[in-house]
């Protein structure tokens, strides 16, 4: 039986599908079984950050609509037999999908994956609801940034009302270590204090980022980039490993030293 | 009939007079009496208002019978009533006195967009995020950080106060008033307390220890017989 992590984060454009894309090919790296649900229905990207977007036949609204068995629309990884995608619509209405949908098809894929990783649209109306009605838990993304986390702030005020198993966690991503030590963006400390919630990574801003997802290939397969190390790191506390957190520190020395670490716990 | 002891009793004292209603006696005969009483005192022309106080004793009197009271006694406004007192007050308002005044424990995190409404006084274990409000009809007290708004006094208590581990609220708001947050960036501080000023006639920010003589009654024994 699988566990169902919806990334979510209120604001949009902080990040939540290329965390999702991301987390989840970490997880499949580690040989778990993973299904990622694109739940953003008219705005479809995840399909696009994972390269997946030529292969996309029936969507989650052919599925709730019963046009198509959940088996046919879920596309298959070109690099890994255990990373699946259910695409979102990209033609329907947001109204196309329901709470009630959306559990069962969760409900459905926990029986055959591992983790079940579901890509939230920006917002809180119905799109945000469908997607955390079927998750178990949910991690929040937000970046350094004054507007990103009050939106976060808000999202876990609505999360804490869900029924989960346990409290949400928190991603700080596209950290700008120069800007933070300058005292330019809003600390990691300030954040984590501020929204009081677990924190289950930090990842820096990273040029490689991007060039990966135009690319459709997702940076936690790239061996060494700091996002790449940040993204695998998370996966591995999703598992349930005690795993530092990354320094902020940019030279050299301090990724040898990560390296290393990872090195010594494989 | 006549050896029946007095419904109405009136007495002078230093503030005016003084008038006793026989709690036994039943509430016709008492208006009654209370009437020819009244209407029997006939006044100088240049005999000053008088004030009265009623005293009910053990005795409710319900809308209706009040405005009735106040009717009978303020005739040709020759008396003006000071107060009715009775030793009695209905279970409902009692409830509502208590919940006016209790102190309400709430360990949560007020966070963006949520907002917390309390009757009475409200003890906040936790913190006030930005863009979280908090309402109480009387005094609010934040065990933790207050970025967001805090409304005391909701209901036009202008005497209530906020007080909050750290202060660094986006507004506060005390009855009708609102200060807000300057709009240079600006510290926080701690252990300090929201209250109306007064003289400045704004809402000021100072030190607890104002309170203790600005606001004696929160620890005073009127208070604490509230709370019960």
């Amino acid at each position: 039986m699988g566990e169902a992590i919806v990334i979510t984060s209120g604001k949009g454009g902080v990040g939540k599908t290329t965390t999702s894309a991301n987390i989840g090919t970490a997880l499949a790296l580690m040989e778990k079984k993973v299904c990622l649900i694109d739940t953003d229905i008219g705005l479809r990207n995840l399909d696009v950050v994972m390269g997946l977007e030529n292969r996309i036949i029936y969507d989650i609204v052919d599925v709730i609509q019963g046009r198509c068995k959940l088996k046919q629309a879920l596309i298959k990884d070109k690099r890994f037999d255990y990373l699946s995608l259910l695409p979102a619509a990209q033609t329907s209405d947001k109204t196309a999908v329901t709470t009630n949908g959306m559990k069962e098809i969760v409900a459905e894929l926990k029986q055959e994956y591992d983790y079940i990783i579901i890509d939230c649209p920006a917002g809180i109306e119905q799109g945000f609801q469908n997607a955390i009605a079927g998750a178990d838990r949910a991690i929040v993304v937000t970046t350094p940034e004054k507007s990103s986390v009050r939106d976060a702030d808000r999202i876990v005020g609505l999360l804490e009302k869900e029924d989960m198993k346990e409290s949400p966690r928190l991603i700080i991503n596209r950290i700008r270590s120069h800007m933070m030590k300058s005292g330019d963006m809003i600390d990691v400390d300030d954040i984590v204090q501020l929204l009081s919630i677990d924190l289950i990574g930090i990842v820096i801003d990273d040029d490689e980022v991007i060039k990966a997802s135009n690319k459709g290939e997702p940076i936690a397969l790239s061996p060494n980039s700091k996002a790449s190390i940040a993204y695998r790191n998370i996966a591995r506390r999703i598992l349930g490993e005690t795993v530092p957190l990354q320094s902020l520190e940019d030279d050299k020395g301090v990724l040898q030293r990560v390296k290393k670490f990872l090195g010594m716990r494989v | 009939m006549l050896d029946k002891k007095q419904t109405i009793t009136i007495k002078g004292t230093r503030e005016g007079l003084s008038l006793f209603i026989e709690e036994s006696a039943s509430y016709n005969d008492a208006i009654k009496e209370l009437n020819e009483k009244i209407l029997a005192s006939k006044p100088k022309n240049d005999e000053p208002v008088v004030s009265v106080r009623v005293k009910l004793g053990n005795r409710y009197l319900n809308e209706e019978q009040e405005k009735e009271l106040r009717r009978i006694i303020s005739v040709e406004n020759r008396f003006r009533i000071e107060s009715i007192e009775s030793e009695l007050i209905r279970i409902e308002d009692a409830l509502k006195w208590q919940e006016d005044s209790e102190i309400k424990a709430i360990n949560r995190i007020v966070r963006s967009g949520q907002v917390l409404d309390i009757k009475g006084d409200l003890l906040l274990i936790g913190d006030v995020n930005p863009g979280g409000k908090v309402v109480s009809t009387g005094n609010i007290y934040v065990m933790g950080n207050l970025y967001g708004i805090a409304h005391a006094g909701s209901e036009g208590d202008r005497d209530a106060f906020i007080a909050a581990s750290y202060m660094k609220p986006t507004q506060l708001r005390i009855a009708d008033y609102i200060s807000r947050a300057p709009d240079y960036e600006s510290e926080g501080v701690y252990m300090e307390c929201g209250i109306i000023d007064g003289e400045q006639d704004k809402i000021i920010i100072d030190s607890l220890k104002v309170l203790s003589h600005k606001r004696k009654e929160i620890s005073g024994f009127e208070r604490r017989m509230n709370n019960g």
